[in-house]
């Protein structure tokens, strides 16, 4: 601070403000009525756990009453609630205006003293750190420094490894879905599998690939196999002759899984053609192969090629020529 | 010798014998804090972390952390023979058939949030009132770390229930996961135990949410409140209130009435919260499946800034030779927050850097005479508010009859355009309320009453303010710039380079103040007076 600065007078310090004493401090009367006040909030307290305990015993759990704003409420769970919160409110209630209204309000100053030890035991201090830093040879034995950084740095390995036995090894297993050719497409939920002319021009479907027998359906497969069916007028894509190839009168499958970070993509706006995830907002065109037209998802969900097998049922006609779901690193682009 | 004094002596002795404490306890219990609302907010995260553990030691008697597949026979018809994950049935045990499980649950849900929410306030409290100055850096790390594990904690903890909703949010954490370079897919592989979703994610992370992570709060929540004691609380300036001192009221038996007090009202108004508002309706979300989702997604509100930013990131994805990265995710997901923790965490020594200062500091500052400071801190929550708006894109979009788009492309523009917008206004109003200070000390407080004078003028009447207000609004330091020489003794020009401009510039923006009416000042205008 400069020497200038500290030449304008500031305003004094008047020192702490002279203390008002309460009313309960001076009459007597006041702190009788202010002790009263507190033991009917300790009172209140002591019902509300009773209320607490009676609802907890006495309210069926099933009954259900209407209260404004909240619409149909148990009983039995807002008065053993009610009961709780007004029992431990009130214990609060009652020590804070016990505090407030009785105990001592005289500000106390104590005196507060600045860290910083004096200069010669800092040195002291500093002395004794370089006299044990050289007791233990740290300077000089560089060797032991080193070799002991060494060891603690290989240390750290072992619980590494330990938890090798976490998971498996990703290996393919992300490039893999159950889709193979000609496996059959199946609703979900029901497994039954499904004929064009099930679904109508605008109808949106849930499928997973049909089970094979003996097998059963875990949720990791469905984070991967689960593929939207949607039907449009075949006049309504805008798609090259390979993609287009990949539909099958008008039905169109995608996976599910958003390219993004994995949620269902499950809101499908009828009118404009688009394919919403809820999560992110990555909104994809299903007429141009599920383009990404907004939203943060850098590519278009992956897109199955169906046709109908000779029972006339939807199959699959190739597996995903692409991984389905989030990015990650190895994922081939 | 009253019976109670008796006892209290009696047991006072007890522990004396045995540990020589006396003189210690004696000092300890009469402890002198300062009082002020705002120091209640830490008070608010410590209390509602108990009620964490009491309300979560309940659940955990009938949570059962697994994922095997179970079929649902409870009290709750819509989901009757259902299949889903005993974790999530056991979820539903709890709201539907055991007494007082449903407001339990609610009560702890509850209590997170007022535990995230009293955080981010306290830490709002010291960074506005420079309360992180020295000696405080270590309690304001430990504070920032905090934060930091509260968030994971809290996501962990709505995980549990692997009901639908939640469900997703795990799915994001994992592509969050595979998402980073050279390691992603196995580390996902080895979190989830092989592909996502697996059976063995909720058992894990019901084990680090339970024990590990409430391990480590209490161990620095210990350590942050046994520094605040030793350092002793910092206090609001005021007349008689300096560097030297501590005004305020002993520890026994004012604050153990009051602080006791205030544990019982915060445990009761979360009791009241759980009892009348709804929370986290498991029941109608229905259980996990990786192939559905609810519409309106939305995390906890202490996690929608994070899911706004991933909302709002460009569609941006790197592939090349066989390799992918999606800058999509790492940008939103794990850089900008990395950043933004980083640059908090670091506060203070970069403010003590562009000051200079290096000086203890036990007296608050009030926001307006820091406008540097409270600028970048309003410049922080105006960026974080944006994102956090596109969080909610989706529900604001319904509620407001807007398209997400728009949502979307206001907040994009916005995180960039605002936060700058907000720290040049905040400082402009910090600066014009010092000058209301000044005006209000030198030419005392507008009345609003109008006195006519014998010669027709119309004037208002302005009170003198006392002598402790204008104390008060006249205490604060007025920093000088730090000074970078020009060339040093041997005639090196701009001897500390770039980076000592840098500093100079910085400190320049920093000190930006009004200057405060001196009572010198005061005494001249008084005697030009009529």
């Amino acid at each position: 601070m400069s020497d200038e600065f500290n030449q304008i007078a500031k305003f004094e310090d008047p020192g702490l403000p002279e203390h008002v004493h309460r009313k309960t401090d001076t009459d007597p009367k006041a702190a009788d009525l202010a002790e009263r006040q507190v033991a009917i909030l300790f009172i209140l307290s002591a019902l509300g756990t009773v209320l607490a305990i009676y609802a907890y015993i006495f309210i069926k759990d099933d009954v259900f009453f209407f209260i404004p704003i909240m619409g149909d409420t148990n009983a039995h769970q807002l008065f053993l609630g009610l009961g709780m919160a007004i029992s431990l409110l009130f214990i609060g209630l009652g020590l804070v205006h016990w505090a407030k209204m009785l105990m001592p309000d005289t500000e106390v100053i104590a005196k507060r003293h600045e860290f910083r030890s004096p200069d010669e035991d800092r040195a002291d201090f500093h002395q004794t750190i370089k006299e044990q830093a050289a007791a233990a040879g740290l300077g000089r034995r560089s060797l032991i420094k080193r070799t002991l950084g060494l060891a603690l740095g290989f240390s750290a390995l072992t619980p590494l490894v330990l938890l090798r036995d976490l998971g498996p090894l990703p290996g393919k297993d992300l490039e893999k879905t159950s889709w193979k050719r000609g496996t059959r497409l199946v609703t979900d939920p029901g497994d039954r599998p499904i004929r064009p002319e099930d679904l109508e021009i605008g109808a949106v479907a849930q499928v997973l690939p049909e089970l094979e027998p003996g097998s059963t359906r875990h949720l990791s497969d469905i984070a991967k196999d689960a593929v939207l069916l949607i039907r449009l007028r075949p006049s309504e894509f805008q798609l090259d002759a390979e993609r287009l190839s990949w539909t099958y009168d008008g039905i169109i499958a995608f996976s599910k899984i958003c390219s993004h970070m994995g949620c269902a993509v499950a809101l499908y706006e009828q009118q404009t053609k688009h394919l919403l995830c809820p999560c992110h907002q990555s909104t994809f065109d299903v007429t141009r192969a599920a383009k990404v037209i907004f939203g943060p998802s850098a590519r278009p969900l992956p897109q199955l090629s169906i046709t109908v097998d000779a029972d006339g049922y939807l199959v699959a006609q190739n597996p995903f020529n692409e991984p389905v779901g989030p990015s990650y690193w190895e994922r081939p682009s | 010798m009253k019976k109670v004094e008796r006892i209290g002596v009696n047991v006072a002795g007890y522990v004396d014998d045995r540990t020589g404490a006396a003189k210690w306890l004696r000092k300890n219990l009469t402890k002198v804090f300062p009082d002020h609302w705002s120091f209640m907010l830490g008070e608010i995260v410590l209390y509602s972390f108990i009620i964490l553990l009491l309300s979560g030691t309940f659940l955990t008697f009938w949570f059962d952390p697994s994922q095997r597949e179970v079929v649902y026979d409870g009290s709750y018809e819509p989901l009757q023979d259902i299949k889903m994950s005993a974790a999530y049935a056991s979820a539903l045990h709890i709201s539907f058939d055991v007494r007082g499980g449903l407001l339990m649950r609610q009560i702890h849900h509850w209590a997170a949030l007022i535990f995230m929410a009293g955080m981010i306030a306290h830490l709002m409290r010291v960074f506005f009132t420079g309360a992180f100055r020295k000696p405080r850096e270590a309690n304001w790390l430990i504070g920032v770390g905090l934060v930091t594990l509260g968030i994971v904690e809290g996501f962990l903890g709505y995980s549990l229930p692997d009901d639908l909703l939640s469900g997703t949010g795990i799915r994001i954490a994992e592509a969050i996961i595979q998402a980073l370079p050279v390691v992603g897919s196995y580390l996902a592989f080895f979190a989830f135990g092989g592909a996502f979703p697996g059976e063995a994610f909720i058992p894990r992370i019901f084990t680090v949410h339970v024990l590990l992570l409430p391990a480590i709060f209490l161990a620095l929540i210990t350590i942050h409140l046994m520094l605040v004691w030793y350092q002793k609380h910092t206090q609001y300036p005021g007349p008689g209130r300096t560097e030297k001192n501590v005004v305020g009221y002993p520890l026994m038996p004012i604050y153990m009435a009051k602080a006791g007090g205030f544990f019982f009202i915060v445990f009761g108004v979360t009791a009241f919260l759980g009892a009348v508002a709804s929370i986290n309706p498991i029941w109608l979300y229905g259980p996990y499946n990786p192939g559905q989702v609810t519409a309106g997604s939305q995390p906890d509100f202490y996690m929608g800034w994070l899911d706004g930013l991933v909302r709002m990131a460009p569609p941006l994805e790197t592939a090349a030779f066989g390799y992918t990265i999606s800058w999509n995710i790492l940008i939103p997901g794990l850089i900008i927050p990395g950043i933004l923790f980083t640059l908090m965490a670091l506060y203070p020594f970069i403010e003590s850097w562009m000051t200079g200062d290096k000086r203890e500091h036990h007296l608050l500052e009030r926001p307006r005479n820091n406008p540097n400071r409270t600028a970048i801190g309003a410049m922080s929550l105006s960026f974080i508010l944006v994102v956090l708006i596109n969080g909610g894109n989706d529900l604001i979009a319904t509620h407001f009859s807007l398209t997400i788009n728009q949502i979307m492309w206001f907040t994009r523009i916005g995180v960039i355009v605002i936060p700058p917008m907000v720290f040049v206004i905040t400082k402009r109003i910090c600066l014009s309320l010092q000058r209301a200070d000044r005006e209000k000390v030198l030419h005392g407080r507008e009345t609003g009453r109008l006195v006519m004078l014998p010669h027709g003028e119309f004037v208002e009447v302005h009170e003198e303010l006392s002598a402790a207000e204008k104390f008060t609004l006249t205490q604060h330091e007025q920093p000088m710039a730090l000074q970078v020489p020009n060339s040093d003794a041997n005639g090196v020009l701009n001897p500390q380079g770039l980076k000592g401009k840098l500093r100079a510039r910085l400190s320049q923006a920093h000190v930006e103040q009004v200057s405060a009416p001196s009572a010198s000042e005061a005494k001249e205008l008084e005697s030009g007076h009529h």
